[in-house]
């Protein structure tokens, strides 16, 4: 080793490494600060407006006290029955591409559309609901809401599912089929286990993003001033809230869109810990 | 190809018949015809990529899994060809079990693992399966080291004993015959002692089918060898004779060590 300690090629390859490490972190210090800055914000506005009202009652009119607990009522119900429809429908598919798809044109073409649909503008899934559902039904609903929730987590679900299937071993595969296990024996009782962890990380990670999403919501399940937990009617939840409140010129609302904001954010976090902790649990 | 031993046909368990193998246009296995006797152990050498394990993954139909996989030809198990696309692949993988080069024990307790394929044809009480689980980890030499953990993961086990619990959930649907791949490549010599003391003692109940790259593994453990190089086989006879007198050249230079 020190035969080349003083070599130019070693030197210049020293310099070369210090300016590129340089470089990355200070990219790094880059996006760190901003990321910081946001959620500094967030902590200081936000923990200031969490108190027990605004868990207690529902959205004020201007002027008045009141909480968020119509949003986090709606908020929950929509992205649950959301995640109720898309996971099944997520996870059978992502079996289909990962089991069945090695045959034949369907399973990559399926994959495509479903990695166009990942990255799809939610708003563009809102007007699709809109348009299907809303403008039949002629009225906003909790029901529309979720379904356009549900269209955000069954590529979530599906991505993941196809992802965790495909890096169980194939001799894994093999040995169930060679002990005569039919192939959905095999799949339920070898894949599955195999990547549980994996494919209940990925509906989490679903649950999160859906928990977030305001586009979705504006044209489906719009707002409700009320606490209700009847799906057909129009219903509160936290993003349009903070949407429409942070837009409003009143203090009182502003705090509140700090607090629905503040709950997201834990929410989100919560969920994002819990996936990594069942992940590493048994992976 | 010279056969140098003709086996009684009463003693044939599986006898393949001018078998072709083709990986899409790949002409894998080229007409092989030999013999494998009833509670024997037969033992596949041969240069990576002769075929061996091919063939033997064809005695389970595993090779069905893979669409562009075809075969031409038959294998008898006891005179029926289990390549006709009417035997029904599950039936002989009841009678044909198989252990792979890298241990494959399923997410699953020591128990289930075991009871797995068990439960796939057979609906036990209780009492029966615990005693079928016992069986079969006693005969894979496994018993004594699992029975106070059998409801911990198969995964945590060692490598050697991951093998041996592969070995025991393949004895548990008492099949007829037992196809290895290679069943030690991937473990220590401690290890593979244990599991050729293991296939000796299997044959009193078992026909064995065994694929190794380890020569002397070879004729350790087995009563006939089949040597294969490019698809074809090139010389099938009793071990003793093939590793001491071999009637072909080439495989005299594999077993020396001339080549492969």
């Amino acid at each position: 080793m020190a035969r080349f300690a003083h070599s130019p090629l070693f030197s210049r390859r020293k310099r070369v490494n210090t300016f590129a490490l340089g470089l990355s972190a200070l990219a790094m210090a880059f996006g760190l600060f901003w990321l910081g800055w946001i959620l500094l914000t967030l902590v200081r506005e936000g923990f200031a407006a969490l108190d027990l009202v605004l868990f207690t009652s529902s959205t004020p009119a201007p002027g008045s006290t009141g909480g968020l607990l119509n949003a986090i009522v709606g908020s929950l119900l929509m992205a649950g029955l959301g995640t109720l429809i898309g996971t099944p429908v997520g996870i059978l598919a992502g079996t289909y591409l990962a089991e069945y798809g090695q045959r034949g044109w369907l399973a990559p073409a399926t994959r495509f559309i479903n990695d166009i649909l990942l990255s799809a503008p939610s708003i563009v899934v809102g007007l699709f609901i809109y348009t299907t559902v809303v403008s039949r039904m002629h009225h906003f609903s909790g029901i529309a809401g979720a379904l356009a929730l549900s269209l955000i987590v069954i590529p979530v679900v599906v991505r993941t599912t196809d992802d965790m299937l495909r890096l169980v071993p194939q001799g894994l595969r093999e040995a169930a089929i060679g002990l005569g296990a039919p192939k959905w024996k095999m799949i339920t009782e070898v894949s599955y286990r195999a990547s549980s962890a994996g494919i209940a990380t990925g509906v989490l990670l679903a649950v999160a993003r859906v928990a977030g999403e305001t586009a979705p919501l504006l044209f489906t399940a719009l707002n409700n001033q009320y606490l209700k937990f009847n799906m057909n009617e129009p219903m509160a939840n936290l993003p349009v809230v903070i949407f429409q409140f942070a837009m409003s010129p009143y203090d009182d609302w502003h705090r509140l869109a700090w607090g629905g904001a503040i709950l997201i954010t834990v929410g989100v976090l919560g969920l994002n810990i819990a996936a990594r902790i069942i992940f590493r649990k048994k992976v | 190809m010279s056969q140098t031993s003709a086996i009684p046909p009463e003693e044939i368990r599986l006898g393949v018949r001018g078998l072709n193998f083709y990986y899409g246009k790949f002409h894998a296995i080229k007409s092989v015809t030999m013999d494998v006797r009833k509670n024997h152990v037969t033992a596949f050498i041969g240069p990576s990529g002769c075929g061996k394990s091919t063939l033997l993954r064809t005695f389970n139909r595993l090779h069905e899994l893979y669409p562009e996989n075809r075969t031409t030809g038959q294998i008898l198990l006891d005179g029926e060809d289990i390549l006709d696309r009417k035997v029904d692949a599950t039936a002989l993988r009841s009678r044909i079990g198989m252990v792979f080069q890298k241990p494959t024990p399923f997410p699953m307790s020591i128990y289930d693992n075991v009871a797995f394929g068990v439960r796939l044809y057979e609906k036990l009480t209780q009492r029966d399966m615990d005693e079928r689980v016992e069986w079969a980890l006693t005969n894979a030499a496994l018993w004594n080291e699992v029975k106070d953990k059998l409801h911990q993961n198969g995964n945590g086990l060692s490598g050697g004993q991951q093998q041996r619990l592969c070995i025991a959930r393949c004895i548990a649907i008492k099949p007829e015959v037992i196809l290895m791949d290679e069943p030690c490549s991937a473990l220590d010599p401690i290890s593979t002692a244990r599991i050729e003391e293991l296939v000796h003692e299997m044959k009193k109940d078992y026909t064995v089918v065994i694929v190794t790259h380890n020569m002397q593994q070879a004729a350790r453990v087995s009563d006939y060898t089949a040597y294969m190089y490019l698809g074809e086989l090139i010389e099938f006879g009793q071990t003793d004779k093939i590793f001491t007198k071999p009637a072909q050249k080439a495989t005299e230079d594999y077993i020396t060590g001339k080549f492969g």
